[in-house]
């Protein structure tokens, strides 16, 4: 399944589905043309690579973000946006298949991006559309341009992803973020510490498939006594609605806080990240300080969503 | 079920029902004979004749079933599809009683149209696509989700036949 591009011709029209079809060298070659159109951006304050393209983001579910950010990034580029952001806005409303509502847009557009509830959907639009289909989240299952912002802003702070001890806290038992991003990971040589309350613990076959893959993987529930140890920590929300019965929510939420007093111990140069929004993980406190990289890391979006748009519509 | 004519048999009797022509499943796992059945499309009116001998005795499987299907050869292909029910079953063509070809059934690398997905959130419940699964594993047997990516194994799988 996972094939390399190494060639900017070899990305044209791909589909962005899953990080399983990713290899190392893909992810690789993804971050190196996302760091040289950060760099001409900064340069030149605006790119016109992609004028008189459009995007199109469906979003059938709010995602503020994330959609903010693909816009964002293709403005940046020259090119033009159109789209929807809820489905109660769309076609869909009317009982429109998502395979109908792709065919139509399709034809409006030269690349189209796509947030929806059902897991699944980014690979059937994607089988269905003729032009790119870059998937933005499909229910719980993928959203492998957060997981390619996370490596690039883990590259960008350190100038490495080999050789550092990430700590990932949290919901690591729903959350589809950190699943994707340790898989990611483990291409890597990094040291992995899995933090989290005892019945929110990685799926133990994520946690085999990191260890067959050379990855040394620790579990712990005490997030005071590792944070010595690392040079990253990766914090989520524990996320309400992922899970099955209010009252195993009730018995997690709130179990940890990133703060001073966890960080006294901490490593000068550990970076703290959040794919936010933040609900009370990270206290406000910590923002001040050198360890947080979490807003760096929201802007890492742009020329990495920069990247794939240009890629995948043969403009770069 | 429309099947033309099926004739459960006891183990016992299956000696004097021997087919002249057609094809013998044999050492399918106790009680999927049904099964094998609708994913062979054999419940047609036109299929033929089918002898159907179910708990009998198998040094391999402890117990098993065998289906006979009388004037129908099957090929590798079409018997490939009852691989995840019937991963070790062995495949007879008989020609005037005797057994011409002889294989076992092959799990394939990807199986499409044979089972649904069991997460009820994967979009091939709710669009109108064939539900496929990558083979990620043949022993124990796993299989992805094309769409969704989830792992579906053991009881999953028979159930969502």
């Amino acid at each position: 399944m996972r094939r390399a591009c190494m060639d900017k011709t070899d990305w044209i029209g791909r589909d962005v589905v899953s990080m399983r079809d990713f290899s190392k060298e893909d992810i690789e070659f993804v971050l190196d043309v996302a760091e040289a159109l950060e760099d001409e951006l900064r340069k030149k304050g605006s790119l016109d690579y992609a004028r008189g393209k459009i995007l199109a983001t469906l979003f059938y579910e709010p995602s503020t973000r994330t959609r903010l950010s693909f816009e964002s990034a293709m403005h940046r580029l020259g090119g033009s946006v159109i789209g929807f952001s809820s489905a109660s806005s769309s076609s869909v409303k009317k009982g429109e298949s998502l395979a109908d509502t792709i065919r139509t847009v399709e034809r409006y557009s030269d690349v189209i991006v796509l947030r929806h509830p059902l897991d699944g959907a980014a690979r059937l639009a994607a089988e269905v559309a003729s032009v790119p289909v870059i998937n933005a989240g499909d229910g719980s299952n993928q959203h492998p341009t957060q997981t390619l912002l996370d490596l690039y802003t883990i590259r960008r702070a350190f100038g490495r992803i080999d050789r550092l001890t990430i700590g990932l806290l949290g919901d690591l038992k729903y959350g589809r973020t950190v699943h994707s991003l340790a898989e990611a990971l483990a291409f890597y040589d990094v040291e992995l510490y899995l933090i989290s309350p005892e019945i929110l613990r990685m799926p133990r076959h994520i946690v085999e498939e990191l260890r067959e893959m050379g990855v040394e993987v620790h579990e712990s529930t005490n997030l005071e006594e590792t944070v010595p140890k690392l040079d990253l920590l990766y914090v989520t929300r524990i996320q309400r609605e992922r899970f099955p019965d209010e009252e195993e929510y009730m018995k997690v939420r709130g179990s940890y806080q990133v703060n001073a007093t966890v960080l006294r111990n901490a490593k000068e140069s550990l970076k703290v990240m959040h794919p936010l929004p933040r609900v009370d993980e990270i206290h406000p406190e910590v923002d001040g300080t050198g360890h947080a990289l979490y807003f760096d890391q929201v802007f890492s979006g742009i020329p990495v969503r920069m990247a794939l748009l240009g890629l995948t519509l043969g403009v770069l | 079920m429309e099947c033309s004519e099926v004739i459960v048999m006891a183990p016992q009797n299956l000696k004097v029902e021997v087919i002249s022509e057609g094809t013998v499943i044999d050492h399918i796992p106790r009680g999927n004979w049904l099964k094998v059945v609708e994913i062979l499309g054999l419940t047609e009116s036109n299929s033929g004749t089918l002898l159907i001998a179910s708990n009998v005795p198998s040094k391999k499987l402890g117990r098993k079933d065998i289906v006979k299907i009388e004037g129908r050869h099957l090929t590798e292909e079409e018997v490939n599809k009852i691989a995840l029910i019937a991963p070790k079953a062995t495949v007879n063509i008989v020609e005037d009683y005797r057994i011409v070809e002889k294989f076992t059934v092959e799990v394939p690398d990807f199986v499409e149209g044979i089972l649904r997905c069991p997460n009820p959130r994967c979009v091939s419940n709710h669009e109108a696509v064939s539900p496929k699964f990558h083979v990620v594993s043949r022993d124990p047997l796993k299989l992805r989700c094309h769409y969704c990516e989830r792992t579906v194994e053991g009881d999953d799988i028979l159930k969502n036949l």
